[in-house]
């Protein structure tokens, strides 16, 4: 034990203050917050935070807004435990711990002048949704986009008037499903691999991007391969228990790999022969 | 490398000048088995021991300690919590001190962990050779018989003395100013090798049937062997094998809020993956929902991701898992040996 101890640790967060709170659904409510030391937070789309409200404790977060000028960020959050819980009774101007950004972003440069069919399911537009801004906020440096994104219901879609621009913005296709709908639902209806024949790829310069809930990635993998998309062009977004983020405390683990670090983006054919990834 | 030679009967006066300058935590007899804890008084230390019930990880890595602390009034204060007091640590078997350097490696790799470290940079290690085998032990096959680093000082039992061999500066003045020891001969550092062997082969009689540089190869094809299900359906999910082993370090961090909710803690506690929710994440999905992928998962952490990470198998052959598991389902040996046999 030679080396020198740092003095700082890992597991004290910075502050951020809240500056704004929408309800999304009747579950999940977005936070749009900005670090108290006015530093930019410094994500890429696709990395999480630790989010922690002291004495109830701490979970990893997708940040859901593209990286931007003004320094302020958005944490979309579903309230299903103490954390969320604690959170979701928080006004605008409390603060909340965040440490990170930890973990891997989604290809913002490789797909760079290629074609992009993003795919999500349910909660999983709140990671994807930050590269989809950023792929709209740098239009002219990417070439055709697709969005294809399924809910259970109604109720649950997310980001309702960004949908709603997504379907009507030039140069975008945005089709939406749900598997069961209500009495005004007046789309498609079937799981989100149903989508997959309406739309028009030139698979070899496409990248899949891939968020859902885990049953989801098996059959749109399949479809996308189906569909001709090289393996090495198919991207996705691993959820697990990043408990302390900084690879230390196993709960993340999947195999040798740690999602906090070597995740939560993986290209497919990274992880695609790992027991119980996929 | 010098060895020097300690005289049995000086050795309570040694123990006791440590006591009354340090704080001093060893192993010591606990009916019939035996366990660290502190020493008082020099007859508290027992260096005759086979194995202890618990591994010494508890000194770097408590079960329970307090990361941050945090007061809420008048406003929210919150502070590291990076502490730790000189202390020596007496009698850890070469197995436990492979298995410290590890965890070392873990903590101080990637992001450095103060909390761990500063613990651990202020720990002396009084290392001592294992005079008995533990009824499971296997630490001669999992080449963890000898360290040639991690300690300060490494004790071998000759009978009416001690070798002592110097691994640092710090573990040398620690000898020089409160041990009375003269340079060993030819003859004793010879005895030593012969005792030291002795001792391992003792310790390799119900060993493992191949060399232990096969077993991350083995385990990478044994996903599908049946051995894994038959097994784990006797396994409790009580996580008593990882409590136990020294090179388990999962852990969980959670808040414990005060009474009159003004002040609080984060905390660190051991986790382990043998437990139910180990895997199981907010939105109530498991990734390792049955008892056999979490049972498998133990053993293929330790002989192959672990191995990847440290290009060693992080299993110091202790034995711990074997003796503690009530439907005694946990022995390495057993598990590799049978991986072999039926190995495709």
């Amino acid at each position: 034990m030679n080396q020198s101890v740092p003095e700082v640790s890992p597991y004290l967060p910075k502050w951020a203050e809240i500056s704004r709170i929408e309800d999304l659904t009747e579950s999940e409510k977005l936070f749009e917050m900005h670090l108290v030391s006015g530093e930019p937070l410094g994500h890429s789309p696709g990395q999480f935070v630790e989010l922690s409200v002291m004495g109830i404790g701490e979970a990893p977060i997708s940040v859901s807004s593209a990286p931007r000028e003004t320094n302020s960020f958005e944490l979309a959050i579903r309230k299903v435990g103490n954390l969320t819980n604690a959170v979701h009774n928080l006004v605008t101007g409390d603060t909340v711990g965040i440490r990170g950004p930890f973990g891997t972003h989604f290809p913002v440069e490789e797909t760079k002048g290629k074609d992009i069919l993003f795919v999500a399911g349910g909660i999983g537009l709140v990671p994807l949704r930050s590269f989809i801004n950023f792929v709209l906020e740098h239009r002219e440096e990417y070439g055709e986009v697709t969005i294809l994104f399924g809910a259970r219901n109604p109720s649950e879609q997310l980001f309702l008037d960004e949908l709603e621009q997504w379907g009507s913005r030039e140069g975008i296709k945005y089709l939406e499903t749900v598997d069961r709908p209500d009495q005004n639902w007046k789309g498609h209806v079937g799981v989100i691999t149903t989508l997959f024949p309406k739309i028009d790829i030139d698979p070899s310069k496409t990248y899949c991007i891939i968020v859902g809930p885990p049953v989801m990635y098996r059959f749109v993998i399949l479809e996308a391969k189906a569909r001709g998309i090289p393996d090495t062009q198919i991207f996705l977004s691993l959820e697990r228990r990043m408990k302390c983020g900084i690879g230390k405390c196993g709960h993340c683990q999947i195999n040798h790999i740690y999602v906090c670090q070597d995740g939560p983006v993986f290209r497919y054919t990274d992880i695609f022969d790992l027991e119980e990834a996929l | 490398m010098e060895l020097q030679v300690f005289d049995k009967s000086d050795h309570d006066l040694f123990v006791q000048k440590l006591i009354n300058n340090y704080q001093v935590e060893g192993v010591k007899r606990k009916e019939d088995s035996f366990c660290y804890g502190s020493i008082k008084s020099p007859g508290d230390l027992c260096l005759d021991f086979d194995c202890t019930i618990g591994p010494p990880k508890k000194y770097f890595l408590p079960p329970e300690e307090t990361l941050l602390r945090f007061t809420t009034v008048p406003s929210l204060e919150v502070t590291a919590v990076i502490e730790s007091t000189p202390f020596i640590l007496f009698g850890v078997h070469p197995y436990d001190l492979k298995a410290i350097n590890q965890m070392d490696r873990i903590f101080a790799d990637g992001v450095p962990d103060p909390h761990y470290l500063k613990r651990r940079e202020a720990a002396l290690l009084i290392g001592v050779d294992p005079t008995r085998v533990a009824p499971r032990a296997f630490w001669a096959d999992m080449e963890a018989d000898a360290v040639s680093n991690g300690f300060d000082l490494m004790f071998t039992d000759m009978g009416e003395s001690f070798i002592v061999e110097i691994g640092t500066e710090k573990g040398g003045d620690l000898l020089t100013q409160y041990g009375k020891v003269r340079p060993a001969t030819r003859n004793e550092t010879r005895e030593r090798v012969n005792i030291r062997s002795q001792i391992s082969n003792m310790c390799k009689k119900r060993g493992l049937t191949f060399p232990k540089r096969e077993i991350p190869q083995l385990l990478e094809h044994s996903e599908g062997n049946i051995f894994w299900e038959e097994k784990a359906s006797k396994c409790l999910s009580c996580g008593t094998c990882n409590l136990v082993c020294p090179t388990c370090y999962c852990f969980d961090v959670q808040d414990d809020m005060g009474l009159d909710l003004s002040n609080g803690e984060r905390l660190r506690r051991w986790d382990g993956c043998l437990l139910q929710d180990f895997a199981r994440v907010a939105t109530g999905e498991n990734f390792r929902e049955t008892r056999a992928s979490r049972y498998r998962h133990r053993f293929f952490r330790k002989g192959l991701y672990l191995f990847r990470v440290l290009d060693d198998v992080a299993c110091v052959g202790c034995g711990r898992c074997a003796s503690s598991c009530l439907p005694d389902i946990a022995d390495p040996v057993d598990a590799f040996n049978r991986l072999k046999e039926t190995e495709k």
